[in-house]
């Protein structure tokens, strides 16, 4: 097949990138979200220690 | 180990025998497979790469059956634990347990295979002659050993059933493309084997491979 | 809670990540075949190394699980084959989309490392209900560790299973993820790959992190809870 037009081809590059780059920040997000949550119980914690 | 392994092996096939549960529902299961691949496809009869796939998709459906019913009878019985307390090497285990498969597979051909050149089958079966069964006889090697190992990865799960399968299948598609396309050049209307070396050479790499880490794994499994 | 070297090791990747796409869209010349859609092989084609890397590395810990009896092995290994998979589905997802614009279809059977790949793709899926159908911990432990092992062993048997099947139905002309590739598409392809790895290697730190201090926490509150029925 020959090779597609810029504009077209341009949207596929996109799409593959921005699905790349999407499946990392969600990851990344999520698990950010499970260390911030883990980090306020952890001084929680400490506090209901102390008291 | 070898005598464990054959004391083991010998119940098994006895309990077979006797009770009749795996052998005859896999061959049967082929039979019906034939007859739904032959309204799925709306075929009378079927060569070359068609035949090929039919035929071995059907068998590795079959082992499936078979895999899932391996450690049956201990389960029920509550035999693993006796085996686990006797003495015996995990490997004698694993070697008896493969090697049932193994008998049970070509038991399973015997019929299964036959009957495909009845049913389904354009050309003369005899013209598959020598190759096929040595075919036959390394695919079933590779799916016994995969399928002890996979059992045994199961036999404990609560999701034996749907793990099974999912588990077997994938890591058979290397016996399936190395056994269809071997078998695939002798169901020809013009028989004969092409590339017959590279295909079984694939085989057998598979089969050592898996054999051999099956035997280094099975120790780790069923223990306690 | 992260260990010493790992902002310096997430400094890396983000530089890499950089890099790479900066040579990938300014520096690496437009394919003469395929033109722009060529670009997607910057980002799929080490996706796929680094998760075949990732399944194999995976196998590698679960020998060492094996034979040490230490489950931190097993963490390591469950965590590798979880990144992996996330990898796998996104190799999955480009080479479609790589396969739509080169091709005009959204699959294709003639390209041997994405089918071998999703058949390696269906086969880890299997490992989450695997292990998490079983409920003692360490026998959990043990059968993951089996499956990296059988599985990882699989990878490469499959791969060249599947690249002789597609050699005889669809023989390949041309080439496409190596072969001769010209100076500068190489170095990008080359950065490419250790931006991917250094990836891989971050997040897979980054989710052991999580896990440690997530087991951690459990602890603290059990003995907390421990002490307040006392």
């Amino acid at each position: 097949m020959p090779a597609l037009p810029l504009d077209e081809a341009g949207k596929y590059v996109a799409g593959a990138y921005v699905v790349f780059f999407a499946l990392i920040l969600i990851y990344v997000t999520i698990l950010g979200a499970k260390i911030a949550r883990i980090d306020r119980e952890l001084t929680q914690l400490a506090e209901d220690d102390d008291r | 180990m070898i005598r464990a392994a054959g004391a083991i092996l010998r119940k098994d096939l006895r309990l077979e025998l006797r009770t009749k549960e795996s052998v005859p529902a896999m061959t049967l299961f082929t039979l019906t497979v034939y007859v739904l691949f032959h309204f799925g496809l709306d075929r009378d009869s079927l060569d070359g790469e068609l035949a090929a796939g039919v035929l071995w998709v059907t068998l590795l459906l079959a082992a499936v059956i078979g895999v899932s019913r391996l450690f049956a009878a201990e389960r029920e019985q509550g035999g693993i634990d006796a085996l686990l307390l006797a003495p015996i090497d995990r490997t004698s285990l694993f070697l008896a347990k493969a090697s049932a498969l193994f008998l049970f597979l070509v038991a399973v051909e015997l019929v299964a295979v036959p009957a495909f050149g009845l049913l389904l089958l354009g050309p003369d079966l005899g013209g598959t002659l020598p190759e096929l069964p040595a075919i036959l006889l390394l695919g079933n090697l590779g799916v016994a050993a995969v399928g002890a190992l996979v059992a045994a990865l199961a036999a404990e799960t609560r999701a034996r059933e749907l793990i099974v399968p999912l588990l077997l299948l994938p890591l058979l598609v290397p016996v399936l493309i190395s056994c269809a396309q071997a078998t695939e050049p002798l169901l020809r209307q013009e028989q004969g084997p092409e590339d017959l070396g590279r295909w079984l050479g694939l085989l057998t790499l598979y089969d050592v491979v898996f054999v051999l880490l099956c035997v280094a794994v099975f120790d780790y499994l069923l223990e306690d | 809670m992260y260990s010493k070297g790992f902002m310096p090791l997430a400094t890396a990747t983000v530089v890499a990540l950089t890099t790479a796409l900066a040579l990938a869209f300014f520096y690496a010349p437009l394919d003469a075949d395929q033109g722009f859609v060529q670009k997607i092989f910057y980002v799929h084609v080490p996706m796929a190394i680094v998760a075949l890397g990732g399944f194999v590395a995976g196998g590698v810990m679960g020998i060492l699980h094996l034979r040490s009896g230490d489950p931190s092995w097993d963490l390591r290994s469950y965590v590798a084959i979880h990144l992996s998979v996330i990898l796998g589905s996104g190799v999955l997802i480009t080479g479609a989309i790589w396969a739509k614009a080169s091709w005009g279809h959204w699959w294709v059977w003639d390209e041997p490392v994405l089918v071998s790949f999703l058949v390696v793709f269906l086969l880890y899926c299997v490992y989450y209900p695997l292990r998490f159908s079983i409920e003692d911990p360490e026998r959990q432990a043990r059968y993951s560790s089996v499956f990296a092992i059988v599985a990882g062993a699989f990878v490469p048997l499959n791969f060249v299973a599947v690249r002789m099947a597609e050699t005889f139905t669809h023989p390949r002309v041309l080439s496409q993820t190596g072969g001769s590739l010209p100076g500068e598409m190489r170095l990008t392809f080359l950065v490419s790959l250790l931006a991917m790895a250094l990836l891989f290697v971050t997040l897979w730190k980054l989710e052991l992190t999580a896990k440690h201090a997530s087991m951690q926490l459990k602890r603290l509150r059990r003995r907390l809870d421990a002490r307040v029925t006392a």
